[in-house]
């Protein structure tokens, strides 16, 4: 074995984030990490890297136990690891950056010549052909990735850690980070791959191992499970169909929001959309086809520079975020850790932070109240925090997500605009919240709901509007919501992929 | 209660180890005595003198909740404090010195906020300006000399008493009070904590994040002016030139003495006045411990230095550490373990 550990324990103030687990890498081998947010996946890749010192039990590196203090020393052991934002300095040049700390140099002076060379030399093999002397930031998130892999593998050589490497790349990238990881397990590294997206787990894995809990749950060759038992066995029960909702009639129109010719230039060309009381809208498009931008134009975060709001009672201001709230909008936005979360705030803070914005300074919500709505939210949505006064940025993905739901929840908006909800969510937060989604529709709220996830939009959404180089092109209804139509929308006029990217 | 008195503990035994500290040299330091209707004695003298830091901390500590700074704050204590001087020498008489002065700092309050909040100007620059040329803004208020006045009403608010009590420990106390009130019993706290941590999503949460930030700045300019009202009175004339000079410093000194993050987020003003207690109850035991004066800033710095160190979060879990270890190494080693970890998190907040 190349990696083990053996009872491997960590407890944290009220929670056991890693009770016994035992886990085996070999040499050659892709092997996947599985489980719901707050299973314990993080906290063991933690363990293994050094970024958490465990309460007890072993962690063998080819046979010999090893004590990794710091992310550094599991570096020289021979463990790297690369995460889903990737750690690197963006305004450094890609040969700093693969270099950084180990330069040739020449009487203390870096060689820039040798540096590019070694930079070079580094990126063989990774089938990219970039200029290593441009800055980072220049380059695309894949190939930042792949940069961010390349000096790791450099740098440790036997153990990769690939911490939701492929959350913010489309499929082509996805396919170019594959292409390197098969390349590397060829070349006889174990690596550790953690992903929400089943699809990929089950693309590039040979193992698998599932924790729930903090508990190790199975670990099996990927061919021998099939995608309904792998999820039985993250939930711990039978996840229940998801059921079409679509065939409800959309209400008459009397309350509808209308926009006309809405949009901003250079970020989304100018849109018309009505949105009907109690509707779900489906947003599908490729990442940086304007699916944003159009939210943040509906929003009044980018404001529009054109066109009309309307509604029963006339116009409606949307000139920033503010008065779009008063105006009975919500907004969840995609990124969360940066445009959602305030992190140091508790998770009541956090929940009452929109109303109590809405009210103003002066008018604060009592204690008390807020602490019955943080309850109330917390037992309805199912946030799994250990008390209501817990930092929001101490809890797992899924659950700082439910937090910005009920965030907007307690403001009782008519109209709420979410954008990837699901993005990096485990399976059982996902459906939990495609069910909230529901729930708050038949109360006759709006919503626009954004997703790279196809499926996901094909479940929820009464019609679905396709977006492609920052143009609304097309809308689906009724019969014509279905993952092909959608991807052939995108993929239309002409079909030639190239036309897209 | 509880929870704010946990809050400032540190604080609390810093200032009592330093007066311990100070007493061990001068052993009279308790002696308060009652002459010509005042008290007389080194405490009164600490919170006397310490008014300015004091007050300027009470600003300051808002403006770092915000994840800002304001450098400005000792040339504003100047521009107000020569604009009151200019105004009792024009006759204009105390209330109207005393709004001219008030207005003054909030004008300059305002300036700051509109670099940092509207031109998006870093606030370390943005205020960086007003530090610069707010000496050179009250030397035009002044003509260039020191401005003196003879007007006992005003200068009871720099050398009075009230039922024995220095006026100026009465106007930081209730000024502490008041903000204080204000930030705690409305949603004010909350959201500059907010937008501290995160003014994006702030934002997005619908927080007028720009209008917040202009008034923070404001009421760090409303401090200084008090500030600068104080300064002023206690020596009868207006001085652009050391009318609280490097008093900014001295104020985040106190601000981050009282665990404050520069990061933004959680502040205490409680624990902020706390730390300009403990910086004049330094300054002030220097002098009476009869160092030679050039020790000052030397001894200072060390006392400082020692202070932030084992405040910091590195430090501070280590020291609880090896005392629990003592207490129960034997029984629970893993349980030790743990709450190292977790006071490693409580003192980051």
């Amino acid at each position: 074995m190349l990696l083990s550990t053996r009872d491997l324990t960590k407890t944290f103030p009220g929670t056991r984030a890693l009770d016994a687990v035992s886990f085996d890498l070999k040499a050659g081998e892709v092997h996947a990490l599985l489980g719901e947010n707050g299973a314990g996946k993080s906290t063991l890749i933690k363990c293994l890297t050094g970024a958490y010192r465990r309460d007890s039990g072993d962690i063998l590196f080819e046979g010999q136990p090893i004590f990794p203090q710091s992310t550094l020393e599991a570096q020289a052991i021979g463990i790297g690891t690369v995460y889903q934002e990737v750690n690197l300095l963006p305004n450094l040049t890609v040969a700093e950056n693969l270099t950084l700390g180990h330069q040739p140099r020449r009487l203390g002076m870096i060689r820039s010549r040798a540096m590019n060379a070694q930079a070079d030399e580094m990126l063989s093999g990774y089938g990219i052909d970039i200029d290593v002397r441009r800055t980072l930031d220049q380059y695309s998130v894949a190939v930042q990735q792949i940069v961010a892999i390349a000096r790791a593998v450099h740098l440790s050589g036997r153990v990769l850690i690939l911490d939701e490497p492929t959350a913010s790349l489309d499929a082509r990238e996805v396919q170019m980070l594959f292409d390197v990881v098969r390349d590397l397990r060829a070349r006889g590294l174990g690596i550790i791959f953690i992903s929400h997206f089943l699809d990929q787990v089950f693309e590039i894995s040979d193992r698998l191992t599932i924790l729930r809990n903090g508990r190790h749950i199975a670990t099996c060759p990927a061919a021998e499970v099939d995608r309904m038992q792998l999820i039985t066995l993250m939930l711990g029960h039978e996840l229940q169909q998801e059921t079409a909702t679509r065939a409800r009639p959309v209400a008459d129109g009397k309350d509808a929001i209308r926009f006309s010719g809405v949009g901003r230039r250079g970020r989304i060309a100018p849109f018309d959309l009505t949105v009907h009381k109690g509707e779900v809208i489906g947003m599908a498009g490729l990442l940086g086809s304007g699916r944003t931008e159009s939210a943040e134009v509906l929003f009044g975060a980018a404001p529009s520079d054109s066109g009309t709001v309307e509604d029963s009672d006339g116009p409606v201001d949307l000139r920033n975020p503010r008065a779009a709230i008063a105006a009975g909008f919500a907004f969840a936005p995609e990124d969360r850790k940066t445009d959602g979360i305030i992190a140091e705030l508790s998770v009541r803070e956090n929940i009452i932070l929109a109303l109590q914005a809405r009210r103003g300074w002066s008018r604060p919500i009592p204690q008390a109240e807020q602490i019955r709505m943080a309850d109330d939210y917390i037992a309805r949505l199912d946030i799994r925090t250990p008390d209501a006064e817990k930092p929001v940025g101490l809890l797992s993905g899924g659950n700082q997500q439910k937090v910005i739901l009920a965030r907007w929840l307690a403001t009782n908006p008519r109209f709420l605009i979410l954008d990837e909800p699901t993005r990096g969510i485990d399976v059982g937060a996902h459906a939990e919240i495609l069910r909230l989604i529901e729930d708050v529709v038949a109360q006759g709220m709006s919503i626009l709901v954004i997703s790279s996830e196809l499926d996901e939009l094909v479940a929820v959404s009464h019609r679905v509007i396709v977006v492609r180089d920052r143009q609304h092109v097309s809308q689906l209804t009724g019969e014509d919501v279905t993952t092909d139509t959608i991807v052939r929308a995108i993929a239309a006029p002409d079909l030639t992929p190239e036309a897209t990217t | 209660m509880t929870t704010v008195l946990r809050r400032v503990a540190p604080q609390l035994l810093t200032l009592v180890a330093v007066i311990m500290l100070v007493s061990i040299y001068f052993p009279s330091f308790w002696q308060i005595v009652y002459v010509n209707e005042r008290l007389v004695g080194i405490p009164i003298d600490v919170i006397k003198r310490g008014a300015p830091v004091a007050l300027l901390a009470i600003g300051m500590t808002l403006v770092i909740a915000t994840r800002g700074i304001d450098l400005s704050v000792g040339a504003v204590m100047a521009i107000c404090g020569a604009s009151a001087a200019w105004s009792i020498d024009q006759g204009f008489g105390l209330w109207a010195a005393l709004g001219i002065a008030l207005v003054a700092g909030l004008i300059c309050g305002l300036w700051n906020g509109l670099l940092v909040a509207v031109f998006d100007i870093q606030p370390i620059v943005a205020t960086l300006i007003l530090m610069v040329a707010g000496r050179g803004i009250a030397q035009l208020i002044t003509g260039g000399t020191i401005l003196t006045f003879d007007n006992d009403a005003f200068s009871y608010l720099g050398s009075g008493t009230l039922l024995g009590v220095p006026v100026p420990a009465v106007i930081w106390v209730l000024t502490g009070i008041g903000f204080g009130l204000l930030v705690r019993r409305t949603a004010l706290g909350l959201l500059v904590e907010s937008i501290g941590v995160n003014l994006r999503a702030s934002t997005l949460t619908g927080i007028n994040s720009r209008v917040l930030l202009i008034a923070v700045y404001m009421g760090s300019g409303f401090c200084a002016a008090l500030a600068g009202i104080i300064a002023t009175a206690d020596i009868r004339g207006a001085d652009a030139n050391n009318a609280g000079l490097w008093l900014e410093l001295d104020a985040i000194l106190a601000v981050v003495i009282g665990g404050n993050s520069l990061l933004g987020g959680r502040f205490s003003i409680l624990a902020s006045i706390l730390g300009a207690m403990i910086i004049q109850t330094i300054n002030t035991g220097i002098l009476l411990a009869g160092f030679p004066s050039e020790f000052n800033l030397v001894i200072k710095a060390v006392l400082v230095i020692i202070i932030l160190v084992l405040q910091s979060p590195r430090v501070l879990p280590q020291l609880a550490y090896l005392w629990r270890g003592r207490r129960d190494r034997s029984q629970r080693p893993k349980q030790s373990q743990t709450s190292q970890q977790n006071a490693g998190t409580e003192t980051k907040t």
